[in-house]
């Protein structure tokens, strides 16, 4: 998707209903403006987060993942975020070997309280992806069969 | 299985939404997603004609779904789910899509941007609806007994409202005494009320009152279970003074040749003996023996007490006693800690000796303190002739805390009183804003101003005893810039009152975790709900109030006491309580017993079946929160409302605009 | 309807011969088959030719067992012919399941590894650099070699699959078990994998407890107590999302599953399951302390997608297009 040129990034956001989404929230009543490129889904916790969904946002076109949940030590469900921690740790290291570039997806904390920290958070981590280019991750598998008529259905 | 069929709302919210996102075309849009049978768009759909075209097309279009773009789901999901059930749609068949705070409120600027975007949060809504269950919520029955943790004034009143009531109720207290901070108070603002005396009778009440059990000198060291039927491990201290059989006469400590200063009822000003009762007005009555200080514990002499006590009550060779009660909801009312007014030392707390804390100060200034009410410096007999207080000690300050605790402004207005009625003394109050909100405050602080006291706006930099000149020789300094004036300041003075800060019990971690409540960004406990349920927590049947919810007077203290105990009563007069359907289950079938769910919840409320080798999650405990489902590596727990084909759709649905599905052919 | 025998068919695509001799590893259950089947194509064992399916008619073939994965263009065109000429075609084998090895080519491209194999190896001897080319003149007429490509695909992105036998190879006991349904007719629903729907912890008799992984072991670095469970040792263990009907063996003798059954029924991500069964029990509260432990478990995502990378939601690792890493380089870990 692009505007005269400037490529516009989609970022597919995951949200902690307890912090994060409040953030959002917060930053959505105090008028904070941001780039219109983070589309987020609410999770109950970032403990929920399984390393499909992101594989999946990246995989269907997604050129960024934004994972943001209550601080360490304050999560609404005590721990649930270390898990996030030491998933993300891994899955990185995962995406660095598969080429993706770590600006792509990224682990941030914003408590409810914290409106403008997630706008600005947005906001920094766009321009990040934007510098970066498309991700465009289906085109690194054209079509090399010669004998196909329709193209398999990858689900 | 019969298709889905969804009816998509999108609202205007005035011009709220429509001002920014073309509302229209969303709604003419969504009607071309998979399964939509009815889109419209509305002024406001939360308003009863919104509601009712909801509930008109449900039976009209025989909806099995609804999805409506509108507003955070933390306003109105609760409204749009009503509105389901009463049209006869399992009101979890249901999804909101934000597309006010997420999308016109923080996209003013970038219509096109907002209505795109609002048209990814609709796909995403529609593909993840399709995949909902028609959950209920699970009932679980409620015990009558209730747990109050904290015997301070929320948890005096929290007790107090619930035995009334004709139920039973626990009150742990740690120390010997209830009573809290507030029985160490001299008057209260702003009534200038002797704390005592308006608390002892509560405090009485509570020992008398046929329907509370109170355990002090007690801790709370387990929790097991869930709302309605929790297990509670408590340890009963040894105090080596059997209750059966003492009077309360006051022989022993009168006798007892330990001397030692009391840092928690007379804030180290004061003294108490080994064996002691922390205060004349104690609940209990009886003392208990300071294990670490008495001298028959080090040495095997002594046995003072024993000698003198005409009902012969002392026990040196009491146990610890270990009980389980067995409670349908717990309250903590465990209150706050002081800031360690040390850790600022420009202000010289502790080197420079006439600089007190606040506390310290009400021991000086309370009738039955250690000066007998006398405010005096250090050396027990000089009055003051000049006192500054300085507000925000360790509060509003990004090198200790940020909050501001609420109280302190108060709390000097009446120190200025107290000071300048008892020793005529002038009183200078250093302050950055004056905070006095609630009833009679305002009139306070003129009443103070009016009596002499001298404002000074600005934050004091430095409290030295290094004289400049001759006025300063022997004073302490206060150094500070006058912000009204523009100019800096030094006013000598001969004693510092530092009105310092609230903060969170420094164990309200450890504590909270215990009973599965969470601490915020401030260390205080979280409520459910900042705004609209500040006593609940995300822990069905734990309550919070008081100062362990965040610093507050004895006023809001009290009502959030009173606001817990009626929580409290309402479910205990339902008698069953409905417990969110967003929970964990795992397919025992399909589990392989590999045991990484177990340690992944910190509720305990994954246990491991040993005979089938398999794990299983107790729905009571489950908070939902999803982490044991996203951990589990076959797949085979289901999350609730948040179930992997659910999360999928929604993320295939957001990109509904650049959703890949197929390679991109090319010739090679 | 006729009293023959239903046909069978077996291919071997991009593969190492494994699954072949799997079937062979049925012992005397061989002749079972060969009374219960008649094997009209079968190239590893047989001297048949290409022609020889040709000439078929469609569906003739009752069954097919495709292992191997498709890489090349002649892989393509016999998954084509063979999809074309069965009733029921299997995958058989984690190849033409997940991709397996000949998968692991998708963490490089075509350019990459002809220059390594062709130029750079320390082996290659190769003065004339001559490179693998489609069409050949020789003296004797023109030579065809098929494309090779960049990307390894499995046999089900290329043509529509009825069964997956998983394993590499699949044991003989899941062989067996995969015959007798389809001699039967007690088949699972068309696209099913064959094989029961639990983990390999299932079958793994080692004491499992409530894990806690501090750090990361490679194999020769420490013997194993034969007890517990491997993972909770520090060995890298994917027996805790893959697929069982193997019997547990490699757990069995102290080695950690690789993965080579493949994932359970609903997950689309095998590596993803792995990944996050692990990084859950990490005994990190920091960041800091989730990448030391990960600093002793080198090559992550060779670990975690060793058998399935051209079956995972990524399929490959980024091909260069100017903006992104060139291909060819192993993962090192960048300062923060």
């Amino acid at each position: 998707m692009s505007d005269n040129g400037t490529f516009t990034p989609v970022i597919v956001g995951f949200l902690c209903n307890w912090c994060s989404y409040r953030a959002a929230d917060l930053a959505g009543t105090s008028r904070m403006g941001y780039p219109a490129t983070l589309r987020d889904i609410r999770i109950m916790c970032t403990g929920r987060l399984d390393p499909t969904f992101v594989l999946r946002a990246l995989q269907k076109g997604a050129d960024g993942v934004l994972i943001m949940g209550c601080h360490p030590g304050q999560c609404h469900y005590q721990e649930g975020n270390y898990k996030a921690i030491r998933r993300f740790a891994l899955l990185r290291r995962t995406l660095r070997q598969l080429g993706i570039e770590d600006e792509r997806v990224q682990l941030h904390w914003a408590s409810a309280a914290e409106g403008v920290q997630f706008a600005q958070t947005v906001a920094r981590v766009t321009e990040q992806i934007r510098q970066l280019g498309p991700l465009d991750w289906a085109r690194n598998w054209p079509n090399e069969d010669p004998y196909a008529v329709e193209e398999a259905v990858h689900e | 299985m019969s298709e889905p069929r969804v009816g998509v709302y999108v609202c205007h919210c005035g011009h709220n939404i429509a001002g920014t996102v073309d509302v229209e075309h969303v709604a003419e849009w969504a009607l071309n997603l998979p399964n939509v049978v009815v889109s419209r768009e509305n002024k406001f759909m939360c308003a009863s004609t919104g509601q009712e075209q909801v509930e008109q097309d449900i039976k009209e279009f025989d909806l099995t779904h609804v999805v409506v773009a509108s507003c955070s789901p933390h306003m109105h999901e609760k409204t749009f789910r009503n509105a389901c059930a009463r049209a006869g749609l399992n009101p979890y068949m249901f999804e909101m899509a934000n597309i006010r705070e997420h999308a016109s409120w923080v996209h003013a600027n970038d219509k096109d941007g907002a209505t795109n975007k609002a048209k990814a949060l609709v796909s995403a809504a529609v593909s993840r609806v399709i995949f909902h269950e028609p959950l209920e919520p699970m009932q679980v029955s409620i015990r009558p007994e209730t747990l109050v943790v904290g015997g301070g004034i929320a948890g005096i009143q929290a007790a107090l409202e619930i035995a009334d009531a004709g139920y039973h109720v626990y009150l742990v207290e740690r120390e010997p005494s209830i009573g809290g901070h507030m029985a160490m108070f001299d008057k209260t603002f702003p009534t200038l009320d002797c704390s005592a005396c308006i608390l002892t009778p509560k405090m009485f009440d509570v020992g008398a009152h046929p329907n509370i059990t109170l355990l002090t000198y007690s801790e709370v060291e387990r929790v097991d279970g869930y709302v309605g039927n929790f297990t509670v491990r408590v340890r009963k201290k040894a105090g080596m003074v059997d209750q059966d059989l003492c009077t309360g006469c006051g022989s022993c400590w009168e006798s007892c040749p330990i001397r030692i200063v009391d840092n928690v009822f007379e804030a180290g000003l004061g003294h108490r003996k080994a064996i002691y009762r922390p205060f004349p007005q104690a609940v209990p009555k009886y003392p208990v023996i300071d294990v670490p200080n008495c001298t028959y514990y080090k040495s095997g002499k002594c046995r003072m007490c024993e000698k003198v006590c005409p009902t012969n009550a002392i026990r040196f060779d009491m146990q610890d006693e270990v009980v389980e009660l067995e409670v349908g909801n717990i309250i903590l009312t465990t209150g706050f800690k002081l800031f360690d007014a040390r850790r600022v030392p420009n202000y010289g707390y502790g080197r420079l000796e006439n600089v007190f804390t606040s506390l310290e100060f009400e021991r000086l200034t309370n009738a039955a303190g250690p000066t007998e009410g006398k405010i005096v410096l250090r050396d027990g007999e000089t009055p003051p002739q000049s006192v500054a207080i300085i507000h925000c000690v360790g509060s509003r300050d990004r090198n200790y805390n940020t909050h501001c605790s609420a109280i302190c402004c108060m709390s000097s207005l009446k120190f200025a009183h107290l000071v300048m009625e008892k020793t005529g003394a002038q009183v200078y109050n250093f302050y950055i804003d004056m905070r006095p909100l609630h009833k009679g405050y305002e009139e306070f602080y003129h009443r103070i101003m009016d009596e002499g006291a001298q404002f000074i706006r600005g934050k004091v930099s430095e409290i030295t005893d290094a004289a400049r000149s001759p006025e300063e020789d022997g004073k302490l300094v206060v150094v500070c810039e006058d912000t009204l004036i523009g100019q800096q300041r030094r006013v000598p003075v001969d004693m510092v009152i530092l009105a310092a800060g609230l903060e969170p019990r420094a164990d309200a971690q450890a504590v909270g975790y215990m009973f599965g409540v969470g601490c915020g960004d401030t260390g205080f406990f979280t409520e459910r709900h900042p705004k609209l349920d500040p006593v609940a927590t995300v822990t069905e049947g734990v309550f919070i109030a008081g100062a362990c919810q965040g610093a507050k007077d004895i006023p809001d203290s009290v009502a959030q006491g009173a606001a817990a105990a009626a929580r409290v009563l309402g479910t205990i007069s339902k008698r069953e309580v409905a417990l969110e359907p967003i929970r964990a289950t795992i397919d025992e079938e399909r589990c392989s017993g590999c045991r990484i769910c177990n340690n992944m919840c910190p509720y305990h409320a994954i246990d491991f079946i040993e005979e089938k080798g398999v794990s299983r999650v107790n729905p009571a405990l489950c908070k939902g929160c999803g982490t044991c489902v996203a951990a589990c590596p076959s797949q085979v727990i289901t999350g609730a409302h948040f179930t992997f084909d659910q999360l999928m759709a929604e993320i295939d649905g957001i990109l509904v605009d650049v959703l890949s599905d197929q390679p991109i052919v090319e010739a090679v | 309807m006729s009293n023959q025998k239903p046909k069978l068919a077996l291919y071997w695509a991009s593969s190492c011969g494994g699954c072949e001799i799997a079937v062979l590893g049925l012992h005397e259950k061989i002749l079972n088959v060969a009374e219960a089947f008649d094997i009209v194509f079968w190239p590893c064992v047989m001297d048949f030719k290409y022609a020889d399916v040709e000439a078929m008619e469609d569906g003739e073939i009752d069954v097919c067992l495709f292992n191997g994965a498709i890489r090349n263009d002649e892989n393509a065109h016999m998954a084509h012919l063979l999809r074309q000429k069965s009733k029921v075609l299997v995958a058989f084998g984690a190849c033409s399941y997940g991709g397996s090895m000949p998968g692991l080519a998708n963490f490089a491209d075509r350019e990459a590894m002809f220059q390594w194999i062709y130029f750079d190896s320390p082996s290659t001897v190769n003065p004339d650099g001559v490179v693998p080319q489609k069409r050949s003149d020789v003296p004797e007429g023109e030579l065809r070699l098929p494309g090779f490509w960049n990307t390894v695909k499995t046999l089900a992105q290329v043509v529509p699959v009825d069964y997956f036998l998983p394993g590499c190879p699949p044991e003989a006991s899941s062989i067996e078990i995969a015959i007798n349904a389809i001699v039967s007719g007690e088949l699972p629903p068309p696209g099913s994998v064959i094989g029961p729907d639990v983990t390999v912890c299932d079958e793994c008799s080692r004491k499992k407890s409530e894990k806690k992984i501090q750090r990361f072991y490679r194999p020769q670095e420490i013997f194993p107590d034969p007890d517990i469970c491997l993972l909770e040792q520090g060995l890298f263990c994917a027996g805790i999302a893959t697929r069982s009907g193997c019997g547990a063996k490699c757990p069995s003798v102290g080695f950690g599953c690789r993965g080579c059954y493949g994932p359970n029924e609903g997950v689309l991500d095998h590596g993803a399951k792995i990944l996050t069964g692990i990084a859950s029990v990490l005994d990190a509260m920091t960041a800091e302390e989730a990448e030391a432990i990960l600093d002793t478990l080198p090559d992550p995502a060779g670990y975690l997608y060793r058998f399935h990378l051209p079956d995972s939601l990524l399929r490959r690792k980024a091909r260069g297009n100017g903006q992104r890493q060139p291909v060819g380089e192993t993962s090192q870990r960048e300062p923060a």
